[in-house]
């Protein structure tokens, strides 16, 4: 049993290339070769893993060959290798947008650098079978993302990144809380043994509800969960748009992937107190967003409440932990990454090329742009759910398992929040490209070849998604499997001892 | 013994809470640390602390200490080591830029000059 490389290659590859920036030195032009050939390399070794799962099942290894449960084990199911996949295909595009979106200051700064260190975090959050690396894997993408939200030193990033910085690492404090209630009840930290230990267990399981309640704490303050999504607006606002569709598609999505392996692995007793707090929040998050989404003109921070609506929608669907609730949660989970991508990018484009930011100010620029307009206009269609595009796969699920499970009213609150995200995006699509039409003079002449091209080929990655859901319905329903069959995760620790 | 930790743990929360609730940036910064003293307080409490015995587990040791905590404490003081350093050159920035250390004035949307 020898550590198996190949299954590092998404955590290795960004880290390498971020450890080779640094010693290159200030040189943007060879920051952004590394950057690029890192992110296609990110993409193949992704594509890679995920054949080889769909082929031979979940890959495992054991870092330094020590055996689970005693070593670190990295453990590469389908949901990891899907979410590898993704966050591959986001990185690679969002680096090729910052070369003309970022500014050279910041690129000589090491902006690609910290790109990189915090894929690598990311990487790892999604690929670790230890809950203690997955905490220090979040502090790697935290650390990384404290540099990417304060680089350039404007004032409002200085302000907005202070916050940010603050709330983070309280909850990265409870999340060490979290782990230190249970080692103590479990004794162990490998994901999968604590499965296989809880599941043989038949005493009384109440302190894990505490350590629910714990996790969920540090993990709703990552996603943005009502009642501590109060950092979200505001900090989401501060950095440049690059860095922010890197964070509205990543950071949230990996505290919701935390959610979801730590409620289907280790809260499984209780799920009547423990699976209903998680759905009631979830409206919760749902209702608050649509208020957030629904108050204001300004574009970015109408995606920005759209997140929140997101993890919503896609807790509403881990809270269900049966097999349609998981597969419509998971599909909507690559969805939302994909189409947060892409609308922050085109909404980027846009702040870009008028220097505002309030749509109201906008209108009639469909004359000028004619397609990146109608690519805006199917995003936003994605975003909603229509079909066939790829958010209606997801949200049929979750609807169809809530009112399987009698939750009518989560099933309705979801519903009706399509219609709320319609009318978010549609209303800055009619104001900024149709209307009066604005003074084109006051455009700034930008350079914004690869800016569309990113923008565009992320919408053209969404669409394909959808159209392709019935060839990749087979992959979805093995990743959704390991969250509502948890010993299929965990079998492998089972054939060690 | 372990409950004396516990309390002990307790109190640094509580001075923790008590700076962050102030207003100035290096309170706050200082409130953190220490909460963060507090938490691996607890995670050092939590393997049991006095066994008596060395952590080697052997065919022929039956009383043994737990490592992991002390090696799981030893990297989140790394981490929270690496992020008080961070915020400190951080806030000194901020104090520069934004001419205040006090959070009160730190809201809405700042222009640069």
């Amino acid at each position: 049993m020898t550590t198996n490389i190949l299954p590092l290659l998404p955590i290795m590859i960004p880290f390498f290339a971020g450890i080779i920036m640094l010693f290159v030195g200030k040189r943007p032009i060879a920051h952004r070769v590394i950057a690029a050939i890192s992110g296609l390399l990110l993409i193949l070794s992704a594509l890679w893993l995920v054949v080889h799962v769909y082929q031979n099942g979940t890959i495992v290894t054991f870092l330094g060959n020590w055996a689970a449960p005693f070593g670190i084990s990295v453990v590469i199911d389908m949901a990891a290798a899907l979410l590898l996949t993704t966050t591959a295909i986001i990185t690679f595009l969002t680096v090729v947008y910052s070369y003309q979106s970022i500014g050279i200051e910041r690129e000589t700064f090491y902006y690609y650098v910290m790109v990189m260190f915090m894929i690598t975090g990311v990487n790892g959050a999604f690929s670790t079978g230890d809950i203690f690396n997955m905490f220090v894997f979040f502090e790697v993408f935290l650390l990384a993302s404290y540099v990417l939200i304060t680089l350039g030193g404007t004032k409002i990033q200085l302000q907005e990144g202070f916050k940010y910085i603050i709330v983070n690492i309280i909850s990265s404090n409870f999340f060490v809380l979290a782990l230190a209630y249970l080692y103590s009840v479990t004794g162990t930290l490998n994901m999968a043994d604590i499965n296989v230990k809880l599941e043989g267990f038949d005493g009384n399981y109440s302190i894990m509800s505490l350590v629910a309640v714990v996790f969920l704490f540090v993990f709703a303050t990552k996603a943005g969960v009502f009642p501590l999504y109060f950092w979200l607006p505001g900090s989401y606002y501060a950095p440049p748009m690059p860095v922010l569709v890197l964070f509205g598609a990543l950071l949230t999505k990996v505290g919701v992937y935390a959610i979801a392996r730590t409620y289907s692995l280790f809260f499984i007793d209780n799920t009547a107190f423990t699976h209903q707090m998680l759905l009631f929040l979830a409206l919760l998050t749902i209702v608050m967003g649509c208020i957030g989404a629904l108050s204001y003109t300004d574009m970015k921070k109408t995606i920005i409440y759209n997140i929140i609506i997101a993890v919503g929608i896609i807790l509403v669907g881990v809270a269900m932990m049966d097999e349609t609730g998981m597969l419509g949660a998971f599909y909507y989970l690559i969805h939302d990454m994909i189409i947060k991508a892409a609308l922050f990018m085109l909404v980027g484009f846009l702040i870009y090329r008028t220097g505002e930011t309030n749509a109201d100010r906008l209108g009639g620029l469909i004359k000028i742009h004619p397609f990146t307009g109608w690519m805006f206009f199917i995003a936003a269609l994605a975003l909603a759910g229509v079909p066939p595009l790829s958010g209606f796969y997801g949200k049929l699920f979750i609807v169809q398992s809530a009112f399987e499970n009698g939750q009518h009213i989560a099933a309705i609150i979801v519903l009706a929040s399509s219609l709320v995200v319609l009318y978010s995006i549609v209303s800055l699509f009619i104001k900024a490209f149709w209307g009066e039409e604005m003074d084109f003079n006051t455009l700034k002449p930008v350079k914004s070849g690869k800016i569309l091209f990113a923008s565009i080929a992320m919408v053209i990655v969404s669409i394909a998604f959808g159209l392709a859901a019935d060839v990749l319905y087979p992959l979805f329903e093995m990743a959704a499997q390991s969250f509502y069959d948890p010993s299929s995760y965990s079998q492998y620790i089972t054939e060690v001892e | 013994m372990e409950i004396v930790i516990i309390i002990l743990a307790g109190i640094l929360i509580g001075a923790a809470v008590y700076l962050m609730l102030s207003k100035s940036l290096i309170r706050i910064i200082i409130g953190t640390a220490i909460m963060s003293h507090g938490v691996h307080l607890m995670l050092l409490t939590m393997g049991r602390l006095k066994r008596g015995s060395i952590p080697v587990l052997d065919e022929e040791v039956s009383n043994y200490s737990d490592p992991l905590p002390q090696a799981l404490i030893l990297t989140a003081i790394v981490i929270a080591f690496a992020l008080t350093a961070y915020t400190l050159v951080l806030a000194l920035r901020s104090y520069r830029e934004l001419d205040t250390d006090n959070v009160e004035e730190m809201k809405g949307v700042p222009h640069d000059d």
